[in-house]
């Protein structure tokens, strides 16, 4: 009976919809079996973390209020009188920070497998979007609490902005909605993170999606090489994406312990008049830059320390944006064994750099 | 050049000269030929600081003097005719800083607000009366002030700086031959610096707290006699003064000359005091007038045993709530409430100066329920810190359960196909 049910509701769709050449769509695609077939998860995982955040975000907002005068309190109250509130926000707070730790795994593992190649620049190009989207959003939300140590963050953050030549000033104006961090700069990042950042990345994601889907999951070199009867493929629906939905299942959990036992603090009220306190520390995926930029000397050649490290920086982003289309003399990047020590000087670089950030 | 353009240039050279003419001629250092002398023979005054307060407002030796520091000649610049009176009698130095210390006309000049009657309150003082009596031995302006070391009594480097006020005293007073037949000991300063407000002064740097001259006085200096000590106490400690100058018990101690506050607390030695002075013992001071089962015996027990309940039940609700804080709990509320405990145990043992039982109980009782809220709420606190790895506990068994579902079911679906394909 039930069965009947189902076939007269997809008939009856069908007839409207024309959904059997999706399904035949479905039924084709397939995921390559080998030993870096765990790489391919971790992009999914991205995107669990970031409709948890979707759906943590969207309770939040529900007793969050932007202002100098609410934000706190109300965070306050969100902890200590809303139901489950405690949990809600140190869920978004873990989530987030997963979400881009899952971000920089995905980026790398596409390296490293060599995933960016012809003919997907768009996807790769779209992805490092996204990462930088990702951090926007873990910039603008980290202030949203108001207080003491998101408050000078922001300001130091903001600040290295204006190192930018000629527009930086501009920028950290844009950024501050004046010239100091002041109530303006939150309901600023209020808007950012709740309105501008969801609609950009809702596009970004999409495109990245629609991208995956249109060309189906890249496969390795070594597996392309494989003769025919030696390549295991599984299908996309339900196999690879059964595997995935366990996955998410064992991060939720993950997610919800860290939660429940780190949770964390609200600290003290931002007071601008205060001085700024020990231990400001950006959050950790910023860490790294940060802790080059304190490195460079005050003046690099004819350029101010700060400013040089921001165009390194920005240079460095362009190369890497770029990787797809780089050549070593008349051979692609990826073709030559660089990209993998490149991918392996930039991953340790970052890690050593974290690292002496926290020491 | 336009030759209009010259008797412009000569104008402005001419004004160049007429400015700076006198600017050089002012340049020239001032004549003091008694620095200059005194210097070349060794013969400067001990402490000499060219920082002292006088030098600083532009008063050369002569201003104290007399005499003509211009004069080159030393017999004509320390002559009679030029005012020079030399180093003045011990005896008539409060007057010889009074010439100006005591003229307000010319005291106001450098400080609008100055007072200008140290002189005639020093001849009030122990100090001033045994020096007009002609004993040579007591202090005078420069015994603390020094002589040609003046700083501001705000510099730190100042002998009357509060923090150099004690060993300034002491310099005289912890001196056992100057102190001899005085009927003075010679310990203030060894029993101030343990004392609660020694050590808030001249450990921890705290300038509220009192030196010698903010109980003793400093120019009118003098023992304070049993009816002020209360007085001087209370200039800091009003609320305990002003309850024990209407208990029974501070009117009865002025009737029988006892020393009021510091009958109980002592004077240099002022401990913090502890609740145990409370606590009837057969050493205590207050069994020298009451006697075991009596009135004031029967209200110090009463008073003690709330004092400690009060204490005990917040010491107890401030563990509870480190409990929560270390818990990573709420703990805004308890704080609020243990803020509130505090101010009541401040407050009680205040009221404990009305020695009355009554108000001390009511008050103690207002003060325990503070604790007694707080920690309540704690207790819900932790409940609640059960309640989240209880309810972690169950949804992570929902969760394992729904993912072994999921992982069987992906088993399943890979061993039909294997079937198929087989």
């Amino acid at each position: 009976m039930s069965k009947s049910i189902k076939q007269r509701a997809f008939v009856w769709l069908d007839e409207r919809f024309d959904l059997q050449p999706l399904l035949k769509m479905m039924d084709h695609k397939r995921v390559p079996i080998h030993s870096h077939t765990i790489w391919y998860y971790m992009g999914g995982v991205t995107l669990f973390l970031f409709l948890v955040q979707v759906f943590t975000g969207i309770l939040l907002l529900m007793y969050y209020r932007p202002g100098e005068d609410s934000a706190y309190e109300s965070m306050k109250f969100l902890l200590t009188e809303v139901k489950f509130g405690w949990l809600f926000r140190n869920v978004h707070a873990w989530s987030a920070n997963l979400m881009v730790l899952f971000a920089f795994i995905h980026m790398f593992s596409v390296i490293f497998t060599k995933a960016f190649v012809k003919p997907r620049e768009l996807t790769w190009i779209s992805g490092f979007i996204l990462l930088l989207l990702a951090m926007f959003f873990g910039f603008s939300g980290y202030l949203l609490p108001w207080n003491e140590l998101s408050f000078f963050a922001t300001k130091v953050g903001t600040d290295i902005m204006s190192a930018i030549p000629f527009i930086g000033d501009a920028i950290k104006t844009l950024l501050r909605g004046g010239e100091e961090v002041t109530g303006a700069t939150l309901s600023r990042f209020f808007g950012f993170h709740v309105a501008i950042l969801p609609l950009i990345t809702t596009l970004v994601l999409g495109f990245h999606l629609l991208l995956i889907q249109r060309q189906g999951i890249s496969e390795t070199s070594e597996f392309k090489l494989l003769p025919p009867e030696k390549k295991r493929y599984m299908s996309f629906f339900p196999d690879f994406i059964l595997r995935d939905g366990l996955l998410w299942l064992i991060i939720n959990i993950i997610v919800l312990y860290l939660a429940v036992f780190f949770p964390w603090e609200l600290g003290l009220k931002a007071d601008s008049l205060a001085p700024a306190p020990m231990g400001i520390k950006p959050e950790w995926y910023f860490m790294f830059m940060f802790e080059t930029l304190k490195m460079i000397p005050p003046h690099v050649w004819f350029i101010e320390g700060e400013t040089f490290g921001i165009l390194l920086f920005g240079v460095a982003a362009l190369l890497w944006l770029a990787v797809p289309f780089a050549r070593i003399g008349r051979k692609p990047l990826v073709e030559s064994k660089w990209i993998t020590i490149l991918g392996l000087v930039t991953l340790s670089y970052m890690v050593v750099f974290t690292i002496i950030g926290y020491l | 050049m336009k030759l209009s353009s010259i008797p412009i240039l000569i104008k402005i050279l001419s004004l160049s000269l007429v400015c700076i003419f006198p600017m050089l001629l002012m340049g020239e250092t001032e004549v003091n030929t008694c620095v200059d002398c005194h210097v070349e023979n060794d013969l400067m005054p001990e402490f000499y600081l060219e920082e002292d307060v006088h030098q600083h407002a532009g008063m050369s030796c002569a201003g104290c003097h007399g005499g003509d520091p211009t004069a080159e000649d030393m017999d004509e610049s320390m002559s009679e005719e030029n005012g020079f009176v030399g180093i003045p009698e011990k005896q008539d130095i409060p007057a010889f800083c009074g010439k100006c210390h005591s003229n307000i006309e010319y005291m106001r000049v450098y400080q609008p607000r100055i007072p200008t009657d140290q002189e005639s309150q020093y001849y009030t003082s122990a100090h001033g009366k045994k020096l007009y009596a002609g004993d040579e031995r007591v202090a005078q302006c420069s015994s603390c002030h020094t002589a040609h070391g003046i700083l501001p009594a705000k510099d730190t480097r100042s002998s009357v700086h509060p923090f150099n006020i004690p060993a300034t005293c002491d310099q005289c007073h912890g001196d056992t031959k100057l102190m001899a037949g005085t009927g003075h000991g010679t310990n203030q300063l060894n029993d101030y610096a343990k004392s609660i407000h020694g050590v808030a002064l001249l450990e921890k740097g705290d300038v509220g707290a009192p030196a010698c001259n903010d109980c003793h006085g400093n120019h009118g200096a003098a023992p304070p006699g049993a009816e002020s000590v209360s007085h001087i106490c209370g200039s800091c400690h009003l609320n305990n003064f002003e309850y024990f100058k209407t208990s029974k018990m501070g009117q009865s101690s002025t009737s029988q000359e006892y020393h009021n506050c510091e009958q109980c607390h002592g004077n240099h030695a002022i401990m913090k005091p502890s609740d145990e002075l409370l606590n009837f013992t057969e050493s205590s001071l207050c069994m020298d007038c009451h006697s075991e089962d009596d009135a004031g015996y029967i209200a110090s027990a009463i008073m003690y045993s709330h004092i400690r309940e009060s204490d005990s039940l917040y010491q107890e609700a401030q563990l509870r709530m480190h409990d929560i804080q270390i818990k990573g709990m709420n703990d805004v509320d308890i704080q609020y409430m243990l803020k509130e405990s505090k101010q009541n145990l401040i407050q009680l043992r205040t009221l404990v100066h009305t020695f009355d039982a009554q108000q001390v109980t009511q008050k103690s009782i207002e003060g325990k329920g503070f604790s007694q809220q707080a920690i309540e709420l704690a207790q819900q606190e932790i409940k609640e810190f059960n309640g989240r790895r209880m309810g972690f506990g169950i949804a992570t068994l929902a969760f394992v359960l729904l993912a072994i579902a999921l992982y069987m079911k992906i088993k399943l679906i890979d061993k039909q196909k294997s079937n198929i394909s087989s």
